[in-house]
Formats: structure tokens, sequence, C-alpha cells
């Protein structure tokens, strides 16, 4: 009878298609005077109807959004209050940030810097979820939220001078490109292990939470292909557990280099996780900037009130390669990346919110291209001519206070130095 | 019926006092020494060792109101019970359990430490310090040098039980301080008994470094000594030597001291011999010049470690000692370790590096 109770509701989930709400779609007769079982690890009902559940017993989380494709506001209660000056500041940063990933991704081609990651595709979810924080809250990423970066303040002198890792290099040339941090606008700096910052994010979040009169929350980003890191589910549940002001931003944009998020998971995406562990959870068309600034303004104002996590879900699509090591035609077609460039940019989206309501102009725009262009060039040709860090930068900050044995290893390369100069690149590097 | 009775009695008594005398030879391979000298001057408390630590953890929260204590099972007092009663005085936002989840723990704490607060883990096991490993490794050990000191973790410390305890087995067992000691940016520290514990732990916590702080579990109840009430430290990256002598130097730390101080008697009982005997303390960064220093004094190295031989801490000792000591080297330097296996159950007696296996070491050393 239970096997035939069970074998039925999976041939029943499969013949079901319809739109439910989240929960299971049909309510089984309660057993037990409806009184709930008393299980350490479980408040439930008892049934005796056997049902299995799978991702087809749920609706799809749904998408929220506030603009349609041509920049219109759909419903108009949803329009954020953004004053005019913050939206074509951000507008300017998306579209900056563009200009910039064009040049030092050719810079990279051209052998001039080392590496890049371009962000194509992911400006709003970028500077739509930095425009709805505060300058103080802690900013935990992965490596594709420059759009973050440059909305805080951080300069793109600053930025370039880190991909050529010269010596006005914050981080002082010791990590590849595209790994910024900024102590002074509260950017963690990034390292190349995948969803390490997420449990990180939970303790920093915590340690804000015991500050009297907090005011900070922690934001942190991660992709789709992330959330399958170990560090991912950890980051989840301590911040559900330990209670941290803390917003999970998952930027799903469909690749992890090659593989497609239909190979990362089963079930529906990221933002899935957040109700199985006990997390407010939103899911937002990450194409559209507005409804990812309301998202995140609200999540934060949730966190910073509950002292509890949000986990939003921005979905997206990574219109550029992985990287400069990473050639995406290889594993999707070039029509599938032109209709994400065509209809669901987001800069072009919010463009058009912002010429509907007369902020913004094609002469401004096609001014501010060739600005940010020119910017990014002329600061290129300045980073390039700056020297690379003396090379003692190498042995320095491993530790607060040099061990004698690391300072043994500097007077031996410093010998080493003296006599064999000539083979080595001196002259790129600050000296004495 | 009462012969048969008194035949059961001696049977039993029989029976128990082997049954003792395996327990006592599988789970107390040494015997413990206490310190004689203090670091400070003051009153002392007897405590063992995780009295000792729980009093370390004690001023630090008392002392630190950043500072929090976190792990599985911490909250009643973790599984070891060094965190024992401390919930009840400091509150559970302090000291808290987490979810059992070790990489977790690890990027938790970084992040603590990350935004200025003190950060207290517990790994449960060293053996299961593992999946922390990356955490560790990858973003305590390099959180300053990537950031050019924009941003630091060294406000963390990971307390981890470690070390044979003559029933562990493999996952109860294990040493790793060999694998942290390849992660420049760590700091990691073993202590020797309740006294080492207390100053070194506290060191740890104020280091501005990330500290891996393994203490030999065997040690948490074994070991006693007359503690300093008062606070104090021991300096980090700095070995003691706790017997001088001309004959050789051993080396070891953590529970393994203990066996190279019996060793050393039985040196001087049997053979006349007098040892320079050092506790390296701290693993990363260590004190090349005391155990140098040493060598070249007594021209025979002998160094044991409870982690398997191969590539265990000793080699970086041994290949130091022979770039450094060379001219001054009477023998090789002798290691004496864990075989190359893992950390075996019921042989554990065979894989220790015990008193025996460390004492005709020592005489192949001399005798050269």
């Amino acid at each position: 009878m239970a096997l035939r109770n069970g074998v039925s509701f999976l041939r029943l989930l499969t013949l079901r298609q319809s739109a439910r709400l989240l929960t299971t779609h049909t309510r089984p007769e309660l057993q037990n005077g409806g009184k709930l079982a008393e299980f350490p690890g479980a408040k439930a009902p008892y049934v005796t109807e056997m049902r299995f559940l799978d991702e087809t017993s749920y609706d799809p989380i749904p998408i929220y959004r506030v603009l349609d494709n041509s920049g219109e506001v759909i419903d108009r209660n949803e329009e954020p209050n953004i004053d005019n000056d913050s939206l074509v500041n951000i507008y300017k940063t998306m579209a900056q940030l563009s200009q910039m990933d064009k040049i030092l991704y050719e810079s990279q081609r051209q052998g001039r810097i080392s590496f890049y990651m371009t962000n194509y595709g992911e400006e709003g979810v970028q500077v739509g979820s930095a425009a709805a924080l505060q300058p103080q809250d802690l900013v935990f990423a992965q490596y594709r939220e420059v759009g973050v970066i440059l909305y805080r303040g951080m300069t793109v002198t600053e930025l370039v001078n880190q991909c050529y890792g010269n010596h006005e290099d914050p981080g002082k040339g010791r990590a590849m490109p595209v790994h910024y941090g900024s102590k002074q606008h509260n950017i963690v700096s990034i390292s190349s292990p995948l969803a390490t910052q997420m449990p990180q994010a939970v303790g920093a979040a915590y340690a804000f939470k015991r500050q009297a009169n907090n005011d900070r929350i922690v934001i942190c980003y991660f992709g789709e292909g992330a959330a399958s890191e170990g560090d991912a589910f950890a980051a989840l549940n301590f911040a559900a557990t330990l209670d941290a002001p803390v917003v999970f931003l998952c930027r799903n944009n469909g690749y992890a280099i090659s593989t497609p998020s239909s190979e990362q998971y089963r079930g529906d995406g990221i933002a899935a996780r957040g109700p199985a562990l006990g997390i407010t959870t939103l899911r937002v068309d990450g194409t559209d900037t507005l409804a990812v600034y309301n998202a995140v303004k609200k999540a934060r104002a949730f966190a910073l009130e509950n002292n509890k996590p949000v986990l939003v879900e921005a979905m997206n699509y990574r219109v550029g390669h992985h990287s400069t090591s990473d050639d995406s035609t290889a594993y999707r077609s070039v029509e599938e990346i032109e209709k994400w460039t065509k209809d669901e940019s987001p800069i072009q989206k919010l463009k058009l919110y912002l010429e509907r309501k007369g902020l913004w102009s094609d002469e401004e725009d096609k001014a501010w291209l060739k600005e940010s262009r020119d910017n990014v060039v002329k600061t290129m040709q300045d980073a390039e001519k700056k020297q690379k860090p003396h090379w003692k930068e190498m042995l320095e900050e491993v530790y607060h206070d040099m061990p004698p044995r690391l300072q043994k290893q500097m007077q031996q390369m410093e010998q080493h130095l003296k006599k064999y100069k000539e083979h080595y690149p001196l002259n790129q590097y600050q000296s004495d | 019926m009462s012969g048969l009775v008194t035949n059961g009695s001696v049977l039993l008594t029989r029976f128990v006092s082997r049954f003792n005398g395996c327990t006592k030879r599988l789970s107390s391979h040494f015997t413990y020494f206490p310190d004689n000298g203090k670091p400070v001057e003051g009153e002392t408390t007897k405590m063992n060792m995780m009295q000792a630590i729980n009093n370390a953890l004690d001023i630090t929260l008392k002392t630190d109101d950043s500072a929090v204590l976190f792990g599985e099972d911490v909250a009643f007092g973790g599984v070891f019970r060094c965190a024992l009663g401390l919930q009840d005085k400091y509150g559970k936002e302090r000291v808290f359990n987490t979810p059992l989840c070790e990489q977790g723990i690890a990027g938790f704490g970084i992040g603590l430490a990350t935004a200025g607060a003190t950060a207290i883990a517990e790994i449960q096991f060293a053996d299961y310090i593992f999946p922390a490993f990356d955490q560790l490794v990858n973003e305590a050990a390099k959180a300053r040098y990537r950031s050019a000191s924009q941003f630091e973790c060294g406000a963390l410390t990971v307390r981890a039980p470690c070390g044979a305890v003559g029933h562990g087995g493999l996952y109860h067992s294990q040493s790793p301080e060999a694998f942290f000691s390849h992660a420049p940016g760590l700091k990691v520290v073993v202590p020797r008994g309740p006294i080492s514990a207390k100053g070194l732990l506290l060191s740890c916590i104020r280091e501005r470094d990330p500290c891996v702080f393994l203490e030999p579990k065997i040690l948490y109840r074994s070991a006693t000594e007359e503690v300093p009430d008062v606070d104090y430290t021991i300096p980090l990256g700095k070995a003691q030597v706790l017997r001088e002598g001309d004959a050789a130097t051993l080396v070891g730390w953590g529970t393994q001291v203990h066996v190279l101080l019996e060793v050393a008697e039985m040196a001087g009982t049997n053979l006349g011999l007098a040892c320079d005997v050092i506790d390296l303390q701290s693993i990363l960064p260590w004190d090349e010049e005391t155990v140098c220093n040493s060598v070249k004094k007594t021209g025979r190295a002998l160094i044991a470690h409870e982690a398997p031989l191969t590539s265990g801490f000793g080699a970086e000792l041994a290949a130091t000692i022979q770039e450094e000591c060379f001219l001054h080297l009477e023998a090789p330097v002798a290691r004496v370790a864990g075989w190359d296996t893992p950390f075996p159950h019921v042989f554990e007696p065979f894989y220790l590096p015990d008193k025996w296996r460390c004492y005709q070491a020592l005489v192949d050393l001399v005798r050269y």
C-alpha cells in the first residue's frame, strides 16, 4: 500500500507541471491530530502517505524584476527612490567598467598584462548591489565584482596598477591581476580559491554583530560554480545557525569556466538552498540593475535589523569568456551569447530607463564612453612606466615581524643578486 | 566452593593486573617530567594541562572583550573539557557551538579576525583539521601578504588536540605539524605541559600572526604542574633547553619531550653521559639558533617525533643541522619517528618513537 502510494506519487510528480507556490503540492492528511512530532531534528507532522520529494515538488522560485527589456518600469510601486545623480552615477560606473574591461582584455592579448577577467553582462548585479550598500559594509568578493569596487571609489588608476603589479599596486604586485582589495574602501583582498571568502564573510558579520551600535553588514559575492564548494555550504549553514548579518549574493551567470549550470547542480538553482537552510531568500533578475538595487537594499536592512543572513540569487549571463585563458565559443554558441548581449544587456536596460527619465542622452553616452576609454588608456600608459616594487617586498609581510630564517634568506638573495645581477630583470624593479 | 571463589578472585586479580599493565603500557608510553622552573614569580595553582588551557582561555575572555571561543561541542566545554564553564561565565555569544564543519570553523575564524575580533577556534581532533587545510594554508597564512598588510587575521588561533593517546588509532592520534610547517605565514606551536601550554597559548592568541596550536591530548589530564596564576606569555619561535650536557643534543616537542627527558636520564644512569634536551615548542618559525648552538657543542643530534619519518619536521631540522653544523658533527643526525604508516591502533607500542627506540638511537649515535 505504502509502496503503491509512493509509486503513484512519483508518477504524479512527472505529470504535474503547473506553477505552484513554494510548498509541497498536495496537503497530506495529518495524523496524530495534526500535532507535530517532537524529534530534536524536526518538528513536523506525521502522515501515513509515503511521498518522496524532488525538485518538481516545489514551484520554481520566481525572479523579481523591476524593468522590462525596454527599460520601462513594470510596476510603478517597485521603482526605487534613487536620486538622479546616483542613478547616473550607477549607469556611468557600469559603462566605465565595460570600457575598462575591453581595454584591459586587449592589453592582456597584447602581452602587456599577464591575465584578465571581464565582467560583461554582470555590470548590473555588481553596481546595482554596490549602490544599495553603505560604505561601511564589508565586501568579500570572488573576482568578478569590479563594478562593486569601482562604485566604492577605488580608482581606475589603482585597479590598473594592480593589474600591472607596479609599485603603486596596493597589493605590492604579489597577486595576479584582478585580485583587488582596499582597506580604505572596505573590500577584503580577493584570493583565487573559490568560496573561501564565504565562511570568512560569516565570521566578519558575527564580529560586527557583537559591536555596540553596529551599523555594518557583510556582503559576500560568489558564483553558482563556487556554490558547489564545501565552503559555500559551510558558510550558509554557519550564517543561519550563528545568526550573522551577512548578505550572500550569488551571481548565477550560467557558466563556471566551461561548465554550464545544468552540469553544476540539479534542483532550483542556488536560491532553493536558502529556505532549506533556514535562510531568507530572494531570486532576482541580475540584468535588471534596479531590481538588484531593491533586493540588496531590502536584504541589507533585514540582515542588520534581525542579525540574520539573506541569500539573493541574481540570475545573469556571463557574456564574456571566463578569463583571458578561455575561449568560450569552444563550449557555447555565438547565437546564445548574442541573445544575451542584445536583449538582456543590463547596461542597455538601464540606459533606456535613464533616457525615458530624461537623465541621459546618446551624446552624453558617447562622451562618457570616450572619456572612460581615454582614462583607461592613459592610466595604462602611466602604469606601464612605473617600476615594480623592490624585490625585497617578496619577503616582507609574510609575518608581522620577519623571522630570523627569512632575514637570512633575504641576505642570501642579496648576496646572490650582487654576483648575478645581470641575469635578473632588476631594472624593472625599484632599488635601494 | 571457597577455593573456587579464591581461585576465581586470583584469576580475576591476575587478569585485571595484566589488563591494567596492558592498558598502562598502551596509554602511557612515557613518564611525565614536570617543569621545575617557573616562567614568572608569584602564586601558583596545581593544574593539569586541560585546566591550564582553560585558565588561558578564561584570562583571554576576561581581558579581551572581542574574544570569542567556538568549535564543535565547545558550548558544554568541548570533548576534552578545555572550555569547561566558560559559556556560563561569558555567555552564549562568546563561547558557542558551531555546526560540524572544520572548513567552516577555520573560515569563520579568519573572518572574525579580519573584522577585528580575537578568534579562538577549536578543531575537535587534529586528525580532522584537513578539511580546514585550505582555509588555513591558502587564506589565513596568505592574508597579510596578499593584501600587503591591508588585511590580516593574526588574531586567529586554531587549537587542536594531537598525538598518541594509547587507543586513538588512525584518526585520533595524528600529529600534523609538518603539514602546516610548509605554510609561510602560519605559526605552529606545540606545548609540552601545563606551564608551557598556558604561556604559549596566551602568546598565540595575542600574536599578530595566525597560529595553529597543537595540544598533545594525552597531557590534558596526565600532566600536572604548579602553574602561575598570573597572566604570562612564553615567546614564540624560541626553543627551551631543559637539560644540559655535552654528549648529544636531543630535540623533540610535545609529549616526545618527556620521552627524551627519560632517555637522557637513562643515558646518565647507564652510560654516564649527559645530554642537551631541547623542547622546540615552536615548529614554525623554529629556533635554529638554539638547536644549532647545542649541536655545535655536542657534535651529535637526535630528533624524535611521533609523526611519520618521511617529510616529518625532523627532516627540516636534520637538513639545517647538517648545513649549519657540518664540521662539528661526530655522527650523522639521527631521526626516530613514527613509521611511514598511518597511525595504527593496536600496534601503537611498536609504532611510537618510545624511550627504547630513542635510547638505542642515542647509543648508536654516541658509538658511531
